[in-house]
Order: structure tokens, then C-alpha cells, then sequence
């Protein structure tokens, strides 16, 4: 009784437009970005690399400042993952528990900032006059918490069935012993959730460095490629030097190696990583 | 509980939080009292508790200044086309993604429509800037072999509120609809088959049971959009912008970035901070006036 109606049929067509748009810009990128440079120039390249070569990787590679801004990148990463999820799991399972002191003040006091905010010059000031600026922990430190993530978590925490901590009191374990054995062993999975939001973000984050970083040295992956790619300083006169003028250098052929060894990370994580995203969604939309 | 085991109890706690505590209080309320210095006249040496008073002196220099009704309009502008197009896009992507059938492709599509939430905004507006390059890139390249002028789109003011629109829309869309698939897969499912009864079509279907299904969510998450309309992103505006689309492209945090930050005006910028974040209350406080009238809920 299903036949193939024209409904049907109109829907799978623009299901597969939408899926075309999203993906055909990367899969360009990386063809062209293992193409030869004479196909690229004479704009043979699409689906597919012609001439493949992987010259321009080794470009990228051996440029020591993407190398470096790499390294930075890494380490923003992690060591602002590892804060974050520290700082925002105590705060969020202090929250979740009545006895907290003032626990309902400090609840409104942290939804009040979603709405209200000092902006970027106030920020930027507050930044400098505590002396992070152009240190790793002006990258880490200013987001330590995002208010978002700390009230999913404390719905997260809120929803534990109390037995289980009685349990622990029982054995004479403190608050923090109960937190440690027996509630963040239970929150592996918000733990990650959480924990990926921050990774992306972090990874992601332009406008931090680009207000609080000055010393070129401490640049993460964003800043850099930002100036080759926007402020064109990616030089094709040097690149074209340094190979010998008997192959032509491609600028757009860089511009999108570049692009993909800096969003690799993410491009290879996020097909596993989406469900976790898509949950942490959805308990926000829920309970939030 | 006695007066000790609470205190005992709510010690660790207090110490738990403690981290999260001075968070709120260094990096959120520091700024939000830090923004008197829109009246005073910041000095570097006395900081900003210290700078001297001026009262009003920055506001009407902007309110005067030839920028004020050209970023004001900008960013009105930019916001409300955003949230026209913006809020629709997701909607319809999760009506298409909700009548396919084939569950594998409705997976693979869906699982491919997030990818770009995911990529930064120096990338996303890297793309966008190489994509469209009157030089080679590969949209002019498609448009000339048409037999089109090429158009140097990143320098035409009037090219840059749809491409800024449209490039948010590429990069949300997905992300963007799940909540509303949440909405959809709690649509009873009696009432289609009551539907089908009625003899209704697919389209009909749509009309009279899935577009009232989610329109309490739909409600809610646009009241929620026009609350934060003004607050544009500024990463991908900024990345977009040069001066020659400045016409249209400068908003008020672009504005405060240059004027106050690169400039070194910092109680100027703090002005204009300051003005945004009134206006953007002004429209929080439209949103939850509509919200408490069409809704029942509201913030207060």
C-alpha cells in the first residue's frame, strides 16, 4: 500500500540538498587540498583529487608556527577541560543539595549572569587588573563555568537517589567522600557530556585569545589561522620560494589543508561524539 | 539534624563550591560592577575603582557620534534577520527529517547536519570568504560559467546581512532542529492515525496535527530568541566584516572592540557595553511580557 508519492519523493530531494550543502564544502577542501596545483589553478578539481599529491600537508606540517599554535591548542584543551570539569562538578553538586548554605541565593545569583552580563570591556579589564593576561590562564580561567553546564549538571546531580549517599554517610564518609565514591563513579556519562562542551568550546574559542593573548608564542591554532587566512598573511611568495619555482604553490590549496589538519580533531571525534552532544542537549531542554 | 551536623554538613559543601563561588564572583559580578567605569575616566594607573568621575560624558559622545544610528540600525537589522530566517530553518529541517521514513538516510542526514555546529567561526568564516573569492573561488567560478559577472561579494555592504544569515543558518540548522525532533516524537500518535481516518493527507497531517504539536515548543524557543536578538555573536561578524562592508556589517560589539579596545578608549567602550546590555534588557523584558501572555511562564 506505500507507494512512492510525490511527497515522498520531494522529501527525500531536499533531505539530500540539505545533506550536499553540509558536506560538499569539506569534501572540496580536501579534494582540492590533495590535488595537483595544475588541476586545482585550471578548476578541474571537485568530488574527487586529481594528480593526488599530499605536498600540501607536509607544508602545513613542517610550519612551525601551526606546529607550535597546535601544541597550544592542545593544552588549552585539556588543562581547561580538566578545570572546567572540576570547578563546574563541585559547584553543581553543592547546588544540588539543600543543606548548602544559601543554596537557593546562590542558585539566582548564577541565573541572574545568563542575563546580565558586564561586556567585553569590563571583562577585558577585570582580566588584566587580576595579571592572567598573556598567560595560559587567561585562556582557562574565564571559562572555567558555563552556567548552561553547571545547571544541567545540577539537575544531573539532583536526580541521584538519595539512598545511594545515605549509604556512604553510613560508612562515615564526608561530603567529599561521598562525592568521589559514590557520585562521580554514577556520572561517568555527564562527566564525558560536559566534559566534550567545554573540549569543543575551548578548542573553538577565537575571541578570548584574540582579547587576552599579545605574545605571539602563546597563540592557539584560531589566532593563527585566522591572521594567514583573513589577513592574508599565509604569504604564497615565500611558500612558492621555498618549494623552487619549478611547481606552483596553490594559496587555496594551503588555505584548506590548513583549515583540515586544525579541524581534524574534531572533524574524526564528532560522528562518536554527537550522541553524547545530542543527549546533553535534550537533558537541558527537559529539565532546564 | 542539629545545629552542628548541618553545619558540619553544609561545610563541605560550601567548600565544594567555593571554586565556582569566586568564578562568579571574579569573572561575571567583578565585570557587571566594573562597568561604572562608563562614567569615569578610565586611567590605567589608578585602575578602574579609582578613575575619576565624568558622569555622562561617554554616553553622549556616543549618542552624538555619527556611528550611533548606523550601529544601532546594524545590529537591529542583523538580529532580526537572523532570528526571521534563522528560527524558521530549523523547523522545517526537523518536518523533513520527521516524514522520512527511510530511518538509516534520516540518520545519516541528520548525523551529517550537526557537523558544522561543531567547526569554529575562524574556519566557518574562512570558508565562506575563500568560497566566494572573485579570484578562483568556487561560487563566482559556477557563476561565471552561467555566464554571470563574477561578484566580489565580501566587499558589497548589501551582500553581507544575507550571507552572514546564511552561513549561520549552514552552520545551526541541525543542531538547532533536534529540540524540536524532542517535540515531535511527543506528538501522540493516535491522533495521526485519527487523521488518517478522517482521510487526511500527509500535508493535511502536518498542517493540523504536527505544526499544533510542537507550537507550544516553538513558542517558547522564539520568545527565548527575541529575548537575545541584540546579542550577536561577535566572532563571525567580526571575522566577516572589513571596512568596506562596514555600512551594513559594523554592530555595536564590533564597535566596542575597535573604539574600545584597539583604540585604548576603555571607558568609551564601556558605554556602549553598557547601552547594549539595556537594550538587550529592553527586549528580554518584551519577550518575557509576551512569554507570560501567550504562555503562562515567564522568567518573574
Amino acid at each position: 500500500m506505500r507507494k512512492l508519492s510525490i511527497f515522498g519523493l520531494a522529501n527525500g530531494v531536499l533531505l539530500t540538498a540539505v545533506a550536499f550543502v553540509t558536506l560538499f564544502p569539506f569534501l572540496y577542501m580536501a579534494s582540492v587540498s590533495l590535488s595537483g596545483s595544475n588541476y586545482v589553478l585550471k578548476g578541474m578539481v571537485s568530488w574527487f583529487p586529481r594528480g593526488f599529491n599530499v605536498d600540501m600537508y607536509k607544508f602545513v606540517l613542517d610550519d612551525p608556527r601551526i606546529m607550535r599554535a597546535y601544541w597550544n591548542t592542545i593544552v588549552y584543551a585539556v588543562v581547561g577541560t580538566a578545570v572546567a570539569l572540576v570547578v563546574t562538578g563541585f559547584g553543581a553538586y553543592a547546588l544540588s543539595k539543600r543543606e548548602m548554605f544559601f543554596h537557593r541565593g546562590f542558585t539566582i545569583m548564577i541565573v541572574i549572569t545568563m542575563f546580565f552580563s558586564g561586556g567585553m570591556i569590563p571583562t577585558f579589564l577585570v582580566v588584566r587588573e587580576l595579571g592572567i593576561m598573556n598567560s595560559i590562564w587567561a585562556m582557562v580561567l574565564p571559562s572555567a563555568v558555563s552556567t548552561w553546564n553547571l545547571l544541567i549538571m545540577r539537575t544531573f546531580f539532583a536526580n541521584i537517589p538519595k539512598e545511594l549517599e545515605e549509604s556512604g554517610k553510613l560508612d562515615g564518609l564526608s561530603e567529599l567522600g561521598i562525592f568521589a565514591r559514590i557520585v562521580a563513579p554514577l556520572s561517568g556519562a555527564i562527566f564525558a557530556t560536559i566534559g566534550l562542551f567545554y573540549a569543543v568550546g575551548l578548542w573553538n574559542n577565537f575571541l578570548n585569545p584574540l582579547l587576552y593573548l599579545r605574545d605571539p608564542d602563546l597563540f592557539p591554532l584560531q589566532v593563527i589561522l585566522r591572521n594567514m587566512l583573513l589577513v592574508g598573511q599565509a604569504g604564497s611568495g615565500d611558500l612558492t620560494a621555498a618549494k623552487g619555482g619549478d611547481s606552483l604553490i596553490v594559496e587555496e590549496s594551503y588555505t584548506y589543508a590548513v583549515i583540515l589538519v586544525s579541524t581534524l580533531p574534531i572533524l574524526c571525534l564528532y560522528p562518536f561524539l554527537q550522541r553524547y552532544f545530542v543527549r546533553g542537549v535534550m537533558i537541558g531542554a527537559v529539565k532546564g | 539534624m542539629t545545629l552542628s551536623q548541618k553545619w558540619n554538613k553544609g561545610k563541605w559543601l560550601f567548600a565544594m563550591f567555593i571554586p565556582c563561588l569566586l568564578y562568579y564572583v571574579l569573572f561575571k559580578y567583578l565585570p557587571i560592577f566594573g562597568i561604572v567605569v562608563a562614567f569615569k575616566d578610565y586611567s590605567l594607573y589608578k585602575g578602574i575603582w579609582a578613575s575619576d568621575w565624568v558622569g555622562l560624558k561617554y554616553f553622549r559622545m556616543f549618542f552624538n557620534s555619527s556611528d550611533f544610528w548606523l550601529l544601532l540600525r546594524n545590529t537591529f537589522l542583523l538580529g532580526f534577520y537572523n532570528l526571521a530566517f534563522g528560527f524558521a530553518a530549523p523547523i522545517a529541517l526537523a518536518l523533513l527529517l520527521n516524514e522520512m521514513r527511510l530511518r538509516t538516510f534520516k540518520r545519516f542526514v541528520q548525523t551529517v547536519s550537526y557537523l558544522p555546529h561543531f567547526i569554529s567561526n575562524v574556519v566557518a568564516a574562512s570558508m565562506v570568504i575563500i568560497f566566494l573569492s572573485p579570484t578562483g573561488g568556487v561560487f563566482n567560478r559556477m557563476l561565471t560559467s552561467f555566464g554571470f559577472d563574477s561578484i566580489n561579494f565580501m566587499i558589497e555592504p548589501g551582500w553581507f546581512r544575507p550571507i552572514y544569515v546564511l552561513s549561520e543558518i549552514w552552520q545551526h540548522v541541525g543542531w538547532e532542529s533536534i529540540i524540536f525532533l524532542a517535540a515531535l516524537t511527543a506528538i501522540d500518535p493516535s491522533l495521526y492515525e485519527a487523521a488518517g481516518i478522517d482521510g487526511a493527507s500527509r500535508w493535511r497531517k502536518i498542517v493540523h496535527v504536527t505544526l499544533p504539536g510542537i507550537s507550544s515548543t516553538m513558542i517558547v524557543l522564539l520568545i527565548l530568541k527575541i529575548g537575545s536578538m541584540m546579542e550577536i555573536g561577535f566572532e563571525k561578524v567580526f571575522l566577516l566584516a572589513n571596512p568596506a562592508t562596514y555600512a551594513n556589517a559594523d554592530i555595536l560589539s564590533t564597535y566596542v572592540y575597535r573604539a574600545g579596545l584597539v583604540n585604548g578608549n576603555f571607558s568609551y567602550g564601556s558605554a556602549i557595553d553598557l547601552f547594549t546590555a539595556a537594550v538587550s534588557f529592553i527586549f528580554l523584558l518584551n519577550a518575557n511580557y509576551m512569554s507570560r501572555k501567550f504562555t503562562g511562564n515567564s522568567l518573574w
